[in-house]
């Protein structure tokens, strides 16, 4: 039974290999890496290693609970891969990331979570200053460049994130647009916008002003930016639609919401992205992230899920089916994306992007969130 | 022994006491997250207080109100001349429209937003449509008040519907038939007649429509009206936990200010004598017979069959380019369990309290029945909290079970079966109950006898609306569901929160055909 599972993680392994080796021309979908479990034993690529010792993966696998604020359409057929691939048997419970950091928070001690796996920067940064993450090692925590891990070792980024301009095709070219986001400010950008303000990336750019330009120059973009009268949308995916639609001509978006768009509906749609070169801002590239709760009850399962999400296999599919940044180097990003290291990034720490209580404060006095 | 009096004692004291003590446990289970919401509250630090006095929370006060009683004005307006057309007329398909129009109360208020905007927007689907043959680029703004009244309004419509449809068919017929002998016309008895006697129907059904919109926060949000849940959002996702309890308990009071309303709007309301002996004459519409219909349809068009076929578009579409169907088949079953067990327990938790009140009025057991309304207007993200501040901590065991997301249900959807109940409890004299008693029953057993059957179209009602909110409902399953115990709703919400579409759309269309069996099933048996 054990062999057998073994076995089947190698075969697991190796063809997702193949099929990540294939390259963006494959255009894998979730549904074939899904698949990928069927194939036979033939396949002989080089396994992917996970940072496991292979004692561990002899023993009882054991079990793993994961809190995920990032949604099952995005990473379940991940988290799928690292139970194929371990025998863990792993139970999620989905969520968006403020609700599940709030539950986090109200549970404290007695929570059954193993690990948290959230959306963006604020939500871990939550659950860190209340003192429920344990610090990870340090083999972990290395695999990502300094800016996207928390200094105390607490979590560690998983994916990147960038915040981009999406635009309408049939009213706007690249050319038209500024470099940085604060020209945006500029009168003739009034009542061409859209924007989300109740969401969590938007507001981690929120914070990442006040990081970059500090309070005042943040609270006289909202204020302009205010005056230049922003269609308020709920969320990425409104906002994406409606550029696409021509409601709005611009909006301030993360980068692979288009993609998803672009999927579903073909080229014709009529939005692309424009990574703002100027540097500010603007130009953040936030994580996504993971930590290990202090209070769980698995903890090396835990950790080993945490070094799975940096393995290659598990960085080769968030750059092919979720569209983002792979975090750990020498993994190449999806056709059509800039690499990130052409980006003009802001160059913030993540770790300085938790003070989500200041930017809804700002935010509600600018009038900008009810 | 017949009593004359109004509080006849009628059942064995012990019977009794386990009618109030089960109300009570019942009562003190629904306000268990307002105590949450004061353990948190009390932690505030001044600064959260002034915070909430700030003008711009005041104004948002003043604009959920206004939403609230526009859609509960709208409502009204919509749902007695359905009611009325569907149980008294020879509206043209009289029985269908009465299996359809309750309907949309099963579609999620965010994937109906949603459709909405992207049929009405100013670029939607009918610009697309009107562009070609008459060259129109841009539609008429549907954000704002506007939209949101209309939305909320076609969501939340059945509410009155179906309460007054079950008072209309209930009503006797006698009353307008001899208004009608004394010469009264069809206009002036409705108005002098049927109206008043539909107050207690208007009322109950009324004010689950305006606790639902104090409630919602899908439909404001897409539409981009700021309302109290909104600013209450706002709080929760910055993880001030200590200010949204705050904000949640300013909830709480609106929740009292429109119960005190519906009171105040009740205050003298009789106990109708006669129930419904037979059907009553059905009046022939004339040349208003198809501007009724074309009326029925366009409500039934705009609050069902428009959502439904986007929904439909959507998988097509979705299914052309390659998209395969999830199997869907463990969170149908899931949602069936969940709603079921909820929809059995909300009915019996809701039972006593509606006896009691109904058999018993006084102020403290209208009080306790009042007090089942205390978590309705709250969002399910406070119930979903405060549970699983209990649950984590006192009731470990419960926790993260299915046991607790049904009590969570429960606790949010009760007042529906209660108010369901109630309604119909009040049509059914006491004296029945008295007669089985003077023929040698005893004081259960008559209950059992008598009463129940006439009851149970209001257990019916009541457990479907129970069944089918819990449903749709998103944030308490999210939170308090066991660990992998995905839900039709938690389907929908995973695709379309990351633009999936079309995988979104079969499981709400599930949603819409699951929750429509239980509707169809006790509408048809009236």
């Amino acid at each position: 039974m054990k062999k057998n599972h073994a076995a089947l993680a190698t075969t697991t392994l190796a063809a997702l290999a193949l099929v990540s080796a294939c390259g963006p021309a494959a255009a894998p979908t979730a549904q074939v890496i899904r698949e990928t479990v069927e194939v036979p034993v033939e396949v002989t690529a080089p396994p992917i290693v996970i940072t496991a010792p292979p004692e561990q993966v002899a023993a009882e696998p054991g079990r793993l609970v994961v809190y995920s604020g990032r949604s099952e359409s995005l990473v379940g057929p991940i988290i799928a891969q690292f139970a194929a691939a371990t025998g863990v048997q792993v139970d999620v419970k989905y969520g968006s990331t403020a609700e599940i950091a709030a539950t986090l928070l109200e549970e404290g001690a007695n929570s059954p979570a193993d690990v948290f796996f959230a959306q963006d920067p604020g939500g871990l940064g939550a659950v860190a200053n209340a003192g429920l993450f344990a610090p990870l090692p340090e083999e972990t925590l290395s695999l990502v460049p300094a800016g996207y891990r928390s200094p105390a070792g607490l979590w560690v980024g998983v994916s990147g994130r960038a915040r981009v301009v999406v635009y309408n095709t049939e009213a706007l070219a690249p050319e038209d647009l500024p470099a940085d986001i604060w020209d945006f400010t500029d009168p003739v950008w009034a009542g061409r916008f859209g924007w989300a303000p109740t969401n969590g990336s938007f507001q981690a750019m929120v914070t990442a002003m006040r990081v970059a330009w500090g309070e005042e120059k943040t609270r006289e973009w909202l204020t302009a930016m205010q005056a230049n009268a922003p269609k308020v949308f709920e969320g990425n995916t409104n906002i994406v639609e409606a550029v696409g639609a021509g409601e709005v001509e611009i909006g301030f978006v993360n980068h692979y919401y288009l993609y998803r768009f672009l999927k579903e509906q073909g080229d014709g749609f009529a939005a692309r992205n424009y990574f703002l070169p100027g540097g500010g801002p603007g130009s953040l590239v936030m994580a996504a992230g993971a930590g290990q709760l202090e209070t769980s009850a698995n903890p090396a399962n835990a950790q080993r899920f945490i070094a799975f999400l940096l393995s290659t296999v598990a960085q080769q599919y968030f750059a092919s089916q979720t569209y983002e940044y792979p975090l750990v180097e020498g993994v190449a990003v999806e056709r059509g994306l800039p690499a990130l290291a052409e980006l003009n990034r802001l160059d913030v720490d993540m770790a300085a992007l938790d003070d989500l209580a200041g930017t809804t404060r700002l935010l509600q006095e600018t009038g900008v969130l009810p | 022994m017949p009593h004359a009096s109004r509080q006849p004692a009628r059942w064995t004291t012990p019977t009794r006491l386990a009618l109030w003590a089960l109300s009570a446990l019942v009562a003190a289970a629904v306000l268990l997250p307002t105590v949450y919401l004061f353990v948190r509250a009390a932690g505030a630090d001044p600064q959260v207080w002034a915070g909430l006095l700030r003008t711009r929370t005041l104004e948002i006060l003043g604009r959920t109100l206004l939403l609230a009683a526009s859609v509960t004005a709208a409502s009204i307006g919509v749902a007695v001349p359905l009611a009325w057309l569907t149980t008294r007329t020879d509206l043209p398909l009289r029985r269908a429209w009465s299996l359809i129009l309750p309907l949309p109360l099963v579609v999620p208020s965010y994937v109906s937003a949603y459709l909405f905007v992207s049929a009405f927007g100013p670029r939607g689907l009918l610009q697309g449509l009107l562009e070609a043959p008459l060259g129109v680029t841009r539609l008429p703004e549907i954000y704002g008040l506007p939209g949101a009244v209309v939305i909320l309004t076609l969501l939340s419509y059945p509410y009155v519907f179906l309460s007054t449809r079950a008072a209309l068919l209930r009503m006797s017929p006698t009353l307008e038939e001899s208004a009608r002998s004394l010469g009264e016309g069809a206009w002036s008895t409705f108005w002098r007649v049927t109206l008043p006697l539909l107050r207690p129907a208007l009322g109950a059904g009324g004010l689950l429509v305006a606790l639902y919109t104090l409630r919602d926060f899908g439909a404001v949000s897409l539409l981009r009206y700021d309302t109290f849940t909104r600013v209450l959002y706002v709080s929760y996702r910055s993880f001030d936990r200590e200010g949204s309890a705050l904000l949640a308990l300013v909830l709480v009071v609106l929740t009292l200010v429109v119960l005190g309303f519906e009171a105040w709007l009740l205050r003298r309301v009789t106990q109708p004598t006669a129930s419904a002996t037979r059907p009553p004459r059905i009046l022939p519409l004339g040349s208003w017979r198809w501007p009724a219909f074309l009326f029925t349809l366009g409500v039934a068009f705009l609050s069902l069959f428009l959502p439904a076929g986007l929904l439909l578009y959507w998988l097509i579409r979705g299914l052309n380019s390659g998209e395969t169907l999830m199997a869907l088949g463990g969170a149908t079953w899931n949602s069936l369990l969940g709603s079921g067990l909820a929809a059995a327990l909300a009915v019996a938790a809701a039972l006593p309290v509606a006896i009691l009140s109904v058999r018993y009025p006084g102020r403290l057991t209208r009080l306790i029945e009042r007090l089942t309304y205390a978590s309705f207007a709250l969002p399910g993200i406070v119930i979903a909290l405060a549970l699983v501040f209990f649950g984590a901590r006192q009731a470990p065991f419960l926790y993260q079970t299915l046991a607790l997301l049904v009590f969570a249900y429960a606790v949010l959807y009760l007042p529906q079966a209660v108010g369901a109940l109630r309604t119909t409890l009040l049509q059914i004299p006491p004296s029945l109950d008295e007669a089985a008693r003077s023929l040698g029953r005893r004081p259960l057993q008559a209950f059992w006898e008598v009463t129940v059957p006439l009851l149970r179209p209001g257990l019916l009602a009541g457990a479907s609306l129970v069944f089918l909110t819990a449903m749709k409902d998103l944030p308490a399953t999210l939170i308090l569901a066991p660990l992998g115990f995905d839900t039709l709703a938690t389907e929908v919400w995973s695709a379309v929160s990351e633009a999936f579409f079309a995988r979104a759309a079969a499981p709400a269309l599930l949603i819409v055909l699951m929750s429509s069996l239980p509707l169809a099933f006790f509408v048809g048996r009236d």
